[in-house]
């Protein structure tokens, strides 16, 4: 186990491994709900996973860096899910992709410094119709021009002050 | 008069939750339906009379809240005329053919009995009361139901390999992985219909002798979680279920898992990559034991089937594919969203009839099916019909049933670029064909799009893309190179033009744009100096204005500010 890492709450784990008691299975489960209540996955919850499943830490974070829901590291307090789908593409993605960065400075699977904002481009968001298309915290906001990504994201900003 | 909102992601997307809440504070009461399809119009809120839809009403803003009110209060609907949908928007609805989506858009996706109202439950009451698992594959055989996600395999004979295979315990699993971008089919039935799933699911079950079964879904999609764990409560309440238990399964993001054996190691906890075939899931699939694999729309199809008749849906389609298949119409099109259409109209009926042709009076140019597997279908080839093998012959596939629809401003080699930077991340790394292969297709498209191009890049091309057909293990592989080899073979043309004159004819690679300023055109108003970002262009004001070519970034700031028109590309 890792000296220098982060020292996270690992009692938080303990309902997790109880609502999946038995089942030898359930590891993507399981990390999903570590995630849910770490916000990402710390790495000393990942090697208490491979305890609690009896599998190594190896197997653990294979099983977690080959998902693209999963992070090993922190992100901010409003998660951007930027779609980078086909619909989106040819509706000029990478035109909001341009936005966000001019707004906020950060690229794909960056944090604004004052934590505020991450982003992260997905494949699809199965919102196709109103491509381009961002998901900020599980709300979907369609349609976007460059200039009503930037709104939305001050938005978000000032409602958080 | 009662008035129901749709709301589907989109419909929420498009502010349907704030209309809601909007209408509610007004004192009215709100139902609430799925996914009607017509996602170019939402908002969408219909007003019923008992079970008759009297006026829907499109693109609702919240400050419409009061009349609507007032009207489904009055039943005088001449305050509310200019909301109605136009008898133009209507034909995208009375066009098609609806059996996956027959309740879609119509009955609460939240309410058990708005359910069973739409003959609901009826068809697997039927089956336990007086069919034997033998007659139920026997109908779906009859009815030639083929998999709906994409690769076309009859039904009726994985239900049957299922079935025969030995051992008591199996399982049988639903794929709503969903990965391909541009689709939305299986979303938009889990949550606009998460019932009608659950009842082909029992069928399935009963036919095959599985009594655990699970729904694998995308965990991008939370609001058909959300539903689906709703309707699997309520059913279990209701005693529906029987001796069946079905568990939904969140996916993690991985679009290898839509291959069945990749996703049944994501079941099983692993990562997720393909197994080798044989042995097909049939015979050792979730933990070694015979599992059967089916989309969310062949199983949306089977109640219907039950209750209609296998010969019925037969009637419909063509030859080799029958029934219906529900398309996701999106991109440049004029009318997007969900159409579902009889097998056998051609691509041109569902792009130009229903979709309403190109969006802004531009020119069609290409359409994309079947997403990273699939290819781009040219102009020349509209009257291809829907059917598995008319659509194969193309270099396409039938797929999933994302259909994006492309204009003249959409360049076809970074088309290809797009879903090759796709595949390459998705690839699983198992196969080095493929995981090496798609890497090296996507460098050197992105080569071609900045205008690096050489002689013989796309023999290369064309050279890895067969590799890497006959080396992969699984479909994601083996499918990867469809759309650069359609991109090649319908629009070679525009490979050329990078490779040769160094231009990109949809103007949309930013690295082969020039930007030049027309002195005749030009007024000398100094906007596009006051704006380049990197001081490029120079002039002095009511003279032509000059770009330096050496300095231009091509981000295209001139243009877009420019009154005159005055700057070329």
């Amino acid at each position: 186990m890792c000296e220098n890492c982060v020292k996270s709450d690992l009692s938080l784990l303990e309902p997790v491994f109880r609502e999946f008691e038995g089942d030898e299975h359930a590891l993507v489960s399981i990390l999903q709900k570590a995630q849910e209540v770490y916000g990402y996955l710390p790495i000393d919850a990942v090697y208490r996973i491979a305890e609690n499943q009896k599998v190594s830490p190896a197997k653990v974070l294979g099983v977690a860096t080959f998902y693209s829901q999963f992070r090993l590291q922190p992100v901010g307090k409003n998660l951007i899910l930027l779609c980078k789908g086909t619909a989106c593409h040819v509706n000029g993605a990478d035109t909001i992709a341009k936005a966000i960065k001019e707004e906020l400075g950060i690229g794909d699977g960056e944090t604004t410094a004052d934590g505020v904002f991450s982003l992260k481009e997905v494949a699809c968001l199965g919102c196709c119709s109103l491509s381009p298309v961002m998901m900020v915290n599980e709300t979907a906001y369609g349609s976007l021009t460059p200039a009503k990504a930037k709104a939305i994201l001050r938005g978000i900003r000032d409602e958080g002050k | 008069m009662r008035i129901v909102i749709g709301e589907g992601s989109c419909g929420i997307a498009a502010g349907a939750k704030k209309l809601h809440s909007a209408l509610s504070q007004l004192g009215a009461e709100v139902g609430i339906t799925g996914c009607i399809g017509m996602c170019y119009l939402e908002p969408i809120i219909d007003l019923y009379e008992g079970q008759d839809l009297k006026a829907r009403l499109v693109r609702v803003q919240d400050k419409d809240a009061q009349r609507i009110v007032d009207a489904a209060k009055s039943g005088d609907l001449s305050g509310v005329e200019d909301l109605r949908i136009s008898s133009d928007d209507e034909s995208f609805l009375s066009k098609q053919t609806r059996i996956a989506l027959r309740h879609c858009g119509i009955i609460d996706p939240e309410s058990i009995d708005s359910y069973r109202a739409a003959d609901g439950y009826k068809a697997i009451a039927k089956v336990r009361e007086s069919m034997t698992p033998e007659e139920v594959i026997e109908e779906i055989k009859i009815s030639g139901l083929a998999g709906r996600g994409g690769a076309g395999f009859p039904t009726w004979f994985k239900w049957n390999a299922a079935r025969n295979s030995k051992g008591d315990e199996k399982y049988l699993i639903c794929n709503a992985d969903e990965g391909d971008p541009g689709a939305f089919m299986d979303r938009a039935v889990i949550e606009s219909d998460p019932h009608s799933l659950l009842e082909g699911m029992l069928i399935a079950a009963y036919a095959i002798g599985a009594k655990r079964a699970f729904v694998y879904v995308r965990a991008e999609y939370p609001l058909a979680i959300i539903r689906l764990e709703k309707a699997i409560a309520d059913a279990t309440a209701a005693g529906i279920m029987g001796d069946c238990e079905i568990r939904i399964k969140a996916g993690a993001g991985a679009f290898v898992c839509g291959e069945e054996t990749a996703l049944i190691e994501s079941l099983e906890g692993n990562r997720g990559m393909p197994r080798l075939k044989p042995p097909f899931p049939a015979e050792k699939g979730y933990i070694q034991k015979p599992s059967n694999i089916n989309n969310v729309e062949t199983f949306a199809n089977v109640a219907w089937i039950i209750l209609n008749g296998g010969k019925a849906f037969a009637a419909m389609g063509t030859e080799n594919s029958k029934g219906t298949k529900v398309f996701a119409l999106t991109g440049k099109i004029r009318r997007g969203g969900l159409v579902e259409i009889p097998m056998g109209l051609t691509l041109r009926d569902v792009i130009f009839d229903i979709g309403g042709g190109i969006r802004d009076g531009k020119k069609f140019k290409a359409v994309q099916m079947g997403g990273p597997s699939g290819g781009c279908i040219p102009e020349s080839l509209l009257d291809t019909r829907i059917d598995y093998k008319e659509l194969g012959a193309t270099g396409a596939i039938m797929g999933s049933g994302g259909m994006v629809v492309m204009d003249d401003s959409t360049c076809m080699v970074n088309m290809a670029r797009f879903f090759l930077d796709f595949t390459a991340k998705e690839s699983c790394g198992k196969c080095v064909h493929c995981r090496i292969g798609t890497k090296r297709l996507h460098e050197t498209l992105v080569r071609i799009t900045e205008g690096k191009g050489k002689e013989g890049d796309v023999e290369l091309l064309e050279e890895l893309c067969r590799g890497i057909k006959d080396g992969a293990l699984c479909g994601l592989g083996q499918t990867a190179p469809n759309p650069v080899l359609t991109t090649i073979r319908y629009f070679r043309d525009e490979y050329d033009a990078h490779i040769r004159q160094q231009q990109c004819p949809a103007k949309e690679c930013v690295a082969l744009r020039r930007f030049t300023i027309d002195p005749v055109k030009c007024r000398g108003c100094t906007m596009c100096a006051r704006n380049c970002p990197v001081g490029a262009i120079t002039g002095t004001v009511k003279n032509p204005h000059v770009i330096d070519q050496t300095k231009c970034i091509k981000c295209g700031a001139c243009k877009a500010t420019c009154k005159f028109g005055a700057i070329n590309d």
